[in-house]
């Protein structure tokens, strides 16, 4: 949409196997589209943490009122595998901040390298998840095609929570942590699959040559919001593994 | 030469020649529905929420008719329950929140801050379509059995009606991403695109009430998705959160839900008092009385509502002494505002006021926000409040707000920038008439409502005692007189834009950025980049022959 006597600025590459960068058309300086993103993109992850933070308030109300379901089923969750989650995430935080410091200094195949970590990291993380939920499903703590069958008004229970006579016996509401426990880590795994396909969607840019020290915004605010997923996770871990 | 001397005269009182404008600059479907260019945005935005207002003012006058006998007129009571829930929900989601941010905001906000566009276009555009998406699922919620939980979507009834809860939640949820969107663009435009000299205290109040709006969109918004969220994986999975049946507390969604609602009040009615500010200073011709004053009360109002959601709940069974705490901050939203609306009053006073369509929406705005703001003070108190919940006196008191106030600001604001961002002007006869047939309609619809309100009449029934017959018949009448006095404004408005006569460059003799641009503005909005060396709101700087020179 530009028209006669306009000119963008433009960002030159720092070498033959780097793209220059356009600044787009409103902003005067690529300082100014710099910090306009960047703080968007703060702001964005603010109402993220709020929309965990409806979750989290949730997890506390229950815990509160249901403080003995909620121990009892903190012990029904494997810590070592939360735990061996726990590090894979800390460790791909890490390699992605290694690939944002390589944006930066427009090492591309570094760059390249560690976002590719991220990802293996991420992908180590969700299949630990699937091993972790296939446990549950097999103990009919949470079955997925029997909740939608809805709730029992005849006997008073909920077909798909099958523990009322096993580990959660004479517990009151044992269901409630299971469902507080996967629709946390459910909602919190759409972001890691949805990180893992930004961080993609990166490499793919860098293996075109987009990002070098003059111009590494995406990566930059990519990297910011793996960090967040790695953050909300460390809050998680503890609060559903590791039950006071 | 920087100054803000308007620049569209420079050349000696002879209109520009045929230059071209937003909105004849490029044509055809995809030049509109792919656009970046924030008015264009702005333009859509105000044709989908009148369709949605319009739509929603359909279901409140089948509403107000079935009301006109006892035993109610044309629905069955369950079908009666679904015309006032899609009233509510339309006229909240689809129009009031996002109608005045949408619409004029993006339209006006960059003109104002003498900026090229928003920070962020493409998320701007994205906004628009997940609007456009929720209105498609609100839509279609209907087609697929409709919704009867009222506006509020209280558990336990939403969890086990059987109606399209989940698809109207989803709705909810992508409208709230629409709104976190806009709130999240605006908050960065203001603080990077302002033009050189726009200190913070020279910003147009239309941009710090916009500003404190976005704070309350971004911060508050997000726990209303995950409610909703909750709402929906509770009908789906039956996990169990707000279900009492396996030990979920339906009171926690309500926690939840004022959380977001109470603020999302402020995201209505914050840039209705923007629009408000700016009217009575061009209007009058004089700067603002206490405009700091009113700046820093828009961000008071906005930090404090996040603390008073509980006045919603006072029969919910919440402790007593969160209800103290609750009551007594209530009260102290009631000192930003009443700042505001003391400093309006004091801004006409002998002032050059011209009584044009704008500043009559305005004074009808000042009169009706005095009554809704007030019986919001007497709703807030503890014991007064036992006795008027869920009463006709609450739904009085939001509708002097939501419909006397805010939708009335929007319309003086939408009169007002109407012949900058189209070039031509409405018949102001006609509209002064609407004007007064809407503030007539809209009294005689709703202050009955107050009287049986505090005589016992219950909100959201579908049949009365036949001694609240005469109060029912009088709103009837009150909707029906303002539903027309709509269509007339509706009509010439439209109308304008077919045929209506050439708009002056500067049609009111305003100062702020917005009016220094040509009329309409160019795609990039300043012919030359604008820097600011004056105050705002400084009449001096007014060159009169743009006021007086039409639209080439
Ligand atoms: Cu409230």
């Amino acid at each position: 949409m530009s028209h006669d006597g306009h000119h963008s600025v433009v960002i030159p590459a720092p070498g033959p196997e780097f793209l220059p960068h356009t600044v787009a058309h409103h902003f005067d300086t690529p300082v100014q589209e710099f910090q306009a993103a960047k703080l968007g993109f703060w702001l964005f992850l603010a109402t993220e943490i709020l929309l965990f933070g409806g979750l989290f308030a949730a997890y506390f109300y229950y815990h509160e009122a249901y403080p003995e379901t909620f121990r009892l089923g903190g012990h029904q969750l494997d810590w070592k595998l939360g735990a061996l989650n726990t590090s894979v995430l800390l460790l791909s935080s890490w390699t992605m901040a290694m690939g944002v410091r390589s944006a930066q200094t427009s090492q591309k195949k570094k760059l390249l390298v560690y976002c590719g970590l991220t990802v293996l990291g991420a992908a180590i993380f969700m299949v630990v998840k699937f091993f972790e939920y296939k446990a549950k499903y097999d103990h009919g703590l949470f079955v997925f095609p029997e909740m939608f069958h809805g709730y029992d008004t005849a006997t008073g229970q909920l077909p798909w929570f099958k523990d009322y006579h096993g580990v959660m016996a004479g517990v009151p509401h044992g269901h409630l942590f299971f469902a507080i426990y996967v629709t946390m880590t459910a909602i919190h795994g759409l972001h890691v699959l949805i990180g893992a396909g930004l961080i993609l969607w990166v490499m793919k840019g860098a293996a075109k040559g987009r990002f070098h020290a003059g111009y590494f915004l995406p990566v930059d605010l990519v990297g910011l919001y793996w960090h967040l997923v790695d953050l909300i996770w460390i809050f998680l871990f503890p609060l559903l593994y590791l039950v006071p | 030469m920087t100054t803000n001397v308007p620049v569209i005269d420079s050349h000696h009182g002879t209109p520009a020649t045929g230059k071209p404008n937003f909105l004849n600059c490029s044509s055809g479907l995809m030049s509109w529905a792919g656009t970046l260019d924030h008015k264009r945005i702005g333009v859509m935005y105000l044709v989908g929420t009148m369709i949605a207002f319009l739509c929603g003012g359909l279901f409140a006058l089948l509403v107000r008719l079935h009301l006109w006998e006892p035993h109610g007129m044309l629905f069955s009571n369950a079908d009666y329950n679904q015309i006032f829930t899609l009233h509510g929900a339309f006229m909240v989601f689809l129009f009031v929140i996002p109608a005045i941010p949408g619409s004029l905001g993006n339209m006006v906000l960059p003109l104002m801050l003498g900026a090229k566009d928003v920070a962020l276009p493409r998320l701007n555009l994205l906004s628009f379509y997940l609007w456009l998406t929720g209105a498609i699922l609100a839509t279609l919620a209907i087609v697929l059995g409709g919704f009867d939980t009222g506006w509020t979507f209280y558990a336990p009834y939403s969890l086990y009606t059987n109606k399209a809860v989940v698809t109207i939640g989803l709705a909810i949820f992508v409208l709230g991403f629409s709104s976190i969107f806009t709130g999240l663009n605006f908050i960065v435009t203001v603080h990077k695109l302002r033009a050189p000299g726009l200190t913070w205290f020279r910003m147009p109040l239309f941009v710090w009430a916009l500003y404190a709006t976005s704070l309350l969109q971004v911060l508050a918004t997000p726990v209303l998705g995950i409610t909703v969220l909750l709402v929906a994986f509770e009908r789906l999975y039956h996990i169990g959160i707000f279900d009492p049946r396996l030990g979920g507390d339906p009171v926690l969604f309500e926690h939840f839900f004022w959380f977001y609602s109470h603020p999302a009040v402020y995201i209505m009615v914050l840039p209705a008092f923007g629009i408000i500010s700016e009217l009575v200073s061009v209007h009058s011709r004089k700067p603002l009385f206490g405009y700091k004053l009113i700046a820093f009360s828009s961000i008071a109002i906005a930090i404090i509502s996040f603390l008073v959601w509980g006045h919603h709940m006072f029969t919910s069974g919440q402790s007593t002494y969160a209800m103290f705490a609750f009551s007594f901050l209530t009260f102290f939203v009631a000192i930003p505002t009443a700042i505001k609306e003391f400093s309006w009053v004091a801004t006409v006073w002998k002032g050059s006021i011209a009584l044009n369509s704008p500043m009559l929406y305005t004074i009808a705005f000042l009169i009706i926000f005095a009554i809704g703001g007030l019986t919001g003070v007497i709703l807030g108190a503890l014991n007064v409040d036992i006795h008027l919940h869920d009463t006709y006196f609450v739904v009085a008191h939001f509708h002097y707000v939501m419909m006397g106030s805010i939708a009335l600001a929007f319309f003086a604001g939408l009169h007002h920038w109407w012949p900058k961002m189209f070039g031509v002007m409405y018949d102001e006869t006609l509209a002064k008439i609407a004007c007064g047939i809407i503030f007539v309609g809209f009294n005689l619809t709703f202050l009955p409502q107050f009287i049986m309100g505090s005589r016992g009449m219950p909100r959201r029934y579908a049949t009365y005692v036949p001694d609240f017959e005469a109060y029912h018949r009088a709103s009837t009448i009150g909707a029906m007189v303002l539903g027309s006095g709509v269509a007339l404004m509706v009509f010439y408005l439209v109308a304008s834009l077919l045929s209506g006569k050439k708009a002056m460059q500067n049609q009111w003799g305003g100062v702020t950025l917005d009016w220094h641009t040509p009329t309409p503005p160019p795609l990039e909005n300043f012919d030359h980049p604008p820097s600011v060396t004056t105050e705002v709101y400084d009449y001096s700087t007014l060159d009169l022959r743009t006021t007086q020179t039409p639209v080439s």
